[in-house]
């Protein structure tokens, strides 16, 4: 490559602080650029321009800049943009946050280099997401059902099964999706003790060989995680678009996630939105998020299954907040149900699927279905209005009717909801909405149809 | 125009400095490096440029090139906008998919509107006539059911001396005035200078969008604004969608600002094949759709409404009635935000900048309904509804602030209701219409006489309702008086029969005033039979019992046509019904 000739190492460095390193009189070099930071023992490290200021660059540092100095220090464009080789040998691999294999396999020889930040998908060409994947839990297949293409998050707490349920997912959609179908996992920030788990739990599912892992666990560099998600999307795009695979990605956690972007953000001195994240998270999250979806023309599909933890449980934390402003839904985990010892512990009523209607009804699941769901809906918030109700009069203020909803809304959580890990099929969740139903007074379910 | 040159100098995300620009004109465009990415100068300090650029900056070097003409971001209109899908600075996105394929790359160059396309015209003027800016030369028709009006663009005028007949293209000229001026199919606009009129009117009639709880309790006039707050799966998308569907306007404009992709995807792949309802004809052909999805270029996602409007107010000129729907607007001002950050500006309220309200009322007030330009007589309209997705669904944010300042009626939505899947999820009692005084002649004299006095009786229900609720709260149902367990059954009846609506029911998706009207007359008459005969002392619970009620639930899903009849038969049935019942 010409390029190479004229590659200039840079000498001068003049500020370090956080991850970020500022280098002076640097003349080549473009945004986003990826650089290789030599220090004085020899060891080379991987950076990235994020800004250029005159002839003042802002870099960061991959790995930290702990060790660097500015003196012998030198910095060198590379000439590339953050890449990634894509190639079907990844199946059953485990890789870095940053791709690199630490499964002690050999290396992979990609087929070929894609950028990590990928492109947005033209609007013109997006097809729209309706086809059914079902998931084999009621309140997800039954009342927010999700579809190929959708990016639909789990909203939890700490210490709530978020985990468990992503993979109960990805193991009973493997058996519905059958053969195209595979599975990357994009972990930021997990501990080692989460790692055995995903590769576990992968491992008893006889996903291992449909799987695709990127870990970067708590003490992998920080700026790594920045880069973890994006690697993921990038090879399930390819494999997606141009391999005709249905790829299901887990994103987990997108709270360590928007934690180092934080970090960046503070290391670069520029103006904290809410709670100090960068007022510019939105637009970061949606490049991630928008990777999800199916193109015209193609076979396969990404389907983004995002997992966040929401600190003290708080739904308008601007990490859940944006997220869910961004994707076609939210599977929102609740500690009330979790004490009770009801798993999957989702609390259906902030839960959304945008894109079920889509992907229900005749010949996709079964005629009625909407009707079904809306009316446990309706007779759920109905039975947990009730429950507050008794707090304050007592059951004897009640009326007969309100009874009734008060046992419904315990029935539908113990046996709807809480199924433990049976795989249900679309039509048993359906007939037990049914049954369930039956506990109420029919007329009135009549009046809620519309 | 002036051309000016100069080096980049830096490059921070959507922002990048460039040096040696003495001259520059503020707002003007400029091709941006080895790329040629489109670029907007928002800054200028001594030689020194900053530019937002519409395309990612990824891989911009210092030193680059940059050239600007010294024109405004301008955007293309004439014949072929409807149906059209089009980014934030109207790229066209389908013709961007076959030069380019599936996703955005950088620098593909494709006109706006197609030039080579051949038009129908039929010229409405001739030779030897005197036009001034605004009449209409002739007519094509754009699609089949819109009539496309060419007009003689503002600033040009004088004595025809040619006007052409029959096929046309964008690439000739149609007519020719005496003072050697050409006048072509397609006009250049500056997006962010609104396009002149003659006059504002006053709002005097209701942007009809045939969703109850909007035109009954809440209306918008047409030329109006409304805006539709709410936190996330409130909503607001739906909102915007249904009133694109069946809001009784000619053109629909519908802006994805910075929004999801499959949202739009659905629209795409509906709308060609949803009915619109007053032609019955596909939606598509009355539709022009501009979407920059969240993760497209945020600069362009900036640029965006002021495209939309922009293409709002063009048809508005020819005296159509304009709905201009922006989903959403916060994404707009975060946008704004982002690129004001990157200027280093000074933040206001949550880093917002100080210009927000400013910006936000510049946008706002290009809705209305206007006496066009023109020798002819003519009105048109651009109504504005535009949703707000307030952090957190808290309202006390910046741009839900800024926009209610602007906004004619305010349509809340409340996550307890979405919850709930109470839908449109509007907080009747939170929401307000400063319309409603205006529009009152029109309800007289246009629905019924005594349409205002049903919808007043309808909020002092509703008020009640949440009194009583909060009774409950404390005493219980059965505590309560006898009477106001019966206000409380009316008011979940109007509650669930009339608010409540679905947007995806064939038939309760659109109703008209009359059907409006008629579902409330059968309400009332529900709680004064009823309450007849609880004064004659018949048993509540033989009252509440009673099987009319679930007939009452159900008649929206009788039509629109002959729903007159329906309720008046039904609204027998409640009085002989009541009158029947025994006393204790």
């Amino acid at each position: 490559m010409s390029l190479d000739l004229i590659k200039r190492q840079y000498r001068t460095l003049a500020t370090i602080s956080g991850p970020l390193i500022f280098v002076d009189r640097m003349t080549r070099g473009s945004l986003g650029e990826m650089c290789v930071v030599d220090l004085p023992e020899g060891e080379q490290r991987t950076g990235q321009i994020l800004q250029l200021m005159g002839e003042r660059a802002v870099i960061q540092v991959l790995e930290g800049t702990s060790g660097i100095d500015s003196d012998e220090s030198s910095v060198l464009p590379t000439g590339e943009t953050a890449r990634v080789g894509v190639s079907m040998d990844l199946f059953g691999r485990v890789l870095n946050g940053f791709g690199e294999p630490i499964d002690g396999l050999p290396p992979i020889v990609p087929d070929e280099y894609k950028d990590i930040n990928g492109l947005p998908m033209n609007p013109a060409a997006r097809e729209k997401p309706d086809f059914f994947v079902q998931t084999g839990i009621s309140a997800i297949d039954g009342l927010n059902t999700l579809v190929r293409g959708q990016k639909l998050p789990i909203f939890s707490g700490a210490g709530l099964p978020a985990k468990e349920l992503a993979l109960q997912i990805v193991r009973q959609a493997r058996v519905a999706e059958a053969e195209e179908f595979a599975v990357i996992l994009g972990a930021m920030g997990i501990t080692s003790r989460e790692s055995f788990f995903f590769r576990r739990s992968l491992e008893e599912a006889g996903a291992l060989e449909r799987t695709i892992a990127f870990i970067n666990q708590v003490n992998d560099p920080t700026i790594e995680r920045l880069f973890t998600p994006r690697i993921a999307l990038t090879v399930a795009e390819y494999l997606a678009f141009e391999r005709g695979f249905h790829v299901m990605v887990v994103l987990t956690d997108m709270t360590s996630y928007c934690e180092s972007l934080r970090e960046i953000g503070s290391a670069r001195e520029e103006i904290p939105g809410r709670r100090s994240y960068p007022g510019y998270m939105y637009t970061d999250l949606a490049t991630l998020y928008e990777r999800a979806g199916r193109l015209k023309g193609g076979k396969g599909s990404v389907t983004l299954m995002p997992i966040l933890t929401m600190p003290d449980d708080d739904i308008t934390h601007p990490i859940p907040d944006l997220t869910g402003y961004i994707t076609e839904g939210q599977i929102v985990l609740s500690r009330a149900l979790h004490r009770k010892g009801i798993y999957p512990p989702i609390d259906v009523l902030p839960c959304l699927s945008r894109l079920m209607n889509l992907g229900i009804g005749k010949g996709k699941t079964r005629d009625g279905h909407r009707t079904i769901a809306d009316q446990l809906y309706s007779a759920y918030a109905r039975g947990i209005d009730v429950r507050r109700l008794v707090t304050i009069v007592g059951e004897e203020g009640l009326s007969d009717l309100d009874r009734r909803y008060l046992a419904f809304s315990d029935d539908f959580e113990r046996r709807f909801v809480g199924q433990g890990w049976e795989d249900r099929s679309i039509d048993d969740t359906l007939d037990l909405g049914l049954e369930l139903l039956k506990a109420v007074p029919e007329r009135e379910a009549v009046a809620r149809r519309r | 125009m002036k051309e000016t040159r100069g080096k980049i100098y830096g490059v921070a995300g959507p922002t990048v400095m460039v040096k040696g620009m003495t001259g520059a004109i503020m707002n003007t465009v400029c091709l941006v490096g080895r790329h040629g990415l489109l670029g907007e100068i928002i800054r200028i300090k001594d030689d020194m440029a900053t530019l937002q650029v519409y395309e990612d900056t990824v891989g911009i070097s210092v030193g680059e090139d940059v050239i600007s003409y010294g024109d405004p971001l301008s955007e293309t209109l004439g014949p072929g906008l409807l149906a059209g899908l089009f980014d934030g600075i109207q790229r066209p996105l389908d013709k961007i998919r076959v030069a380019a394929g599936g996703f955005l790359t950088r620098g593909v160059k494709v006109e706006a509107l197609d030039i080579d396309r051949i038009w129908d015209f039929t010229p409405v003027r001739k030779k030897g006539d005197t036009v001034s800016p605004g009449d209409i030369l002739g007519t094509i028709e754009e699609t089949e059911r819109i009539t496309h009006r060419v007009m003689v663009p503002p600033g040009l005028g004088g004595v025809i001396k040619e006007i052409k007949s029959g096929k046309v293209s964008g690439a000739e000229y149609i007519c020719m005035l005496e003072k050697g001026q050409f006048i072509e199919l397609y006009q250049e606009w500056p997006v962010r200078r609104p396009r002149p009129f003659k006059a504002k009117l006053p709002p005097e009639e209701p942007f009809i969008t045939g969703q109850r709880v909007f035109d009954t309790l809440l209306p918008v006039a047409e030329g109006g604004t409304a805006i539709v707050p709410g936190g996330f799966g409130t909503g607001k998308t739906v909102v915007e969608q249904t009133i694109a569907k069946f809001s009784r306007s000619d053109i629909v404009v519908y802006v994805g600002c910075g929004e999801r992709g499959n949202e739009m995807s659905e629209i795409l792949s509906d709308f060609p094949k949803l009915k619109d309802p007053t032609s019955g004809l596909p939606l598509s052909l009355r539709t022009v759709i501009v979407v920059n999805t969240s993760n497209m270029p945020v600069a362009a996602r900036e640029a965006s409404i002021f495209t939309g409007i922009t293409i709002a107010e063009y048809f508005r000129d020819m005296g159509y009635s304009v709905a201009m729907l922006a989903d959403s607007i916060s994404r707009w001002a975060e946008a704004l935000r982002e690129i004001s950050s990157r200027l280093e500006e000074m933040p206001g309220e949550e880093g917002f900048p100080p210009y927000l309200a400013t910006q936000l009322g510049m946008f706002y007030e290009r809705s209305g309904k206007v006496m066009c330009l023109g020798s002819e007589e003519r009105t048109g309209s651009v109504t504005v509804i535009s949703a707000v997705s307030p952090p957190g669904g808290d309202f006390s944010e910046p741009v839900t602030q800024a926009s209610l300042r602007f906004a004619g009626t305010l349509w809340a939505l409340d996550p307890d209701l979405a919850y709930r899947r109470h839908f449109p999820a509007v907080n009747w009692l939170a929401s307000f219409s400063l319309f409603q005084a205006e529009l009152d002649d029109w309800f007289g004299r246009e629905v019924a006489e005594d349409m205002v006095r049903l919808r007043n009786r309808l909020y002092s229900l509703l008020q009640r309702q949440t009194e009583l609720k909060d009774i409950i709260q404390i005493i219980g149902v059965e505590a309560l008086q006898e009477s106001d367990r019966l206000t409380l059954e009316a008011a979940n009846l109007a509650t669930e029969a009339f608010l409540k609506q679905s947007a995806f029911s064939e038939i309760d998706a659109f109703n008209t005033y009359e059907k409006q009207y008629w579902m409330l007359k059968a309400i009332f008459a529900y709680l004064e039979s009823a309450g007849e005969a609880l004064e004659r002392g018949v048993f509540i619970e033989t009252i509440l019992e009673s099987p009319v009620k679930w007939k009452l639930a159900r008649m929206k899903d009788e039509p629109n046509e002959g729903f007159s009849t329906k309720a008046r038969a039904l609204i027998g049935e409640v009085v002989s019904e009541f009158s029947m019942l025994e006393e204790k």
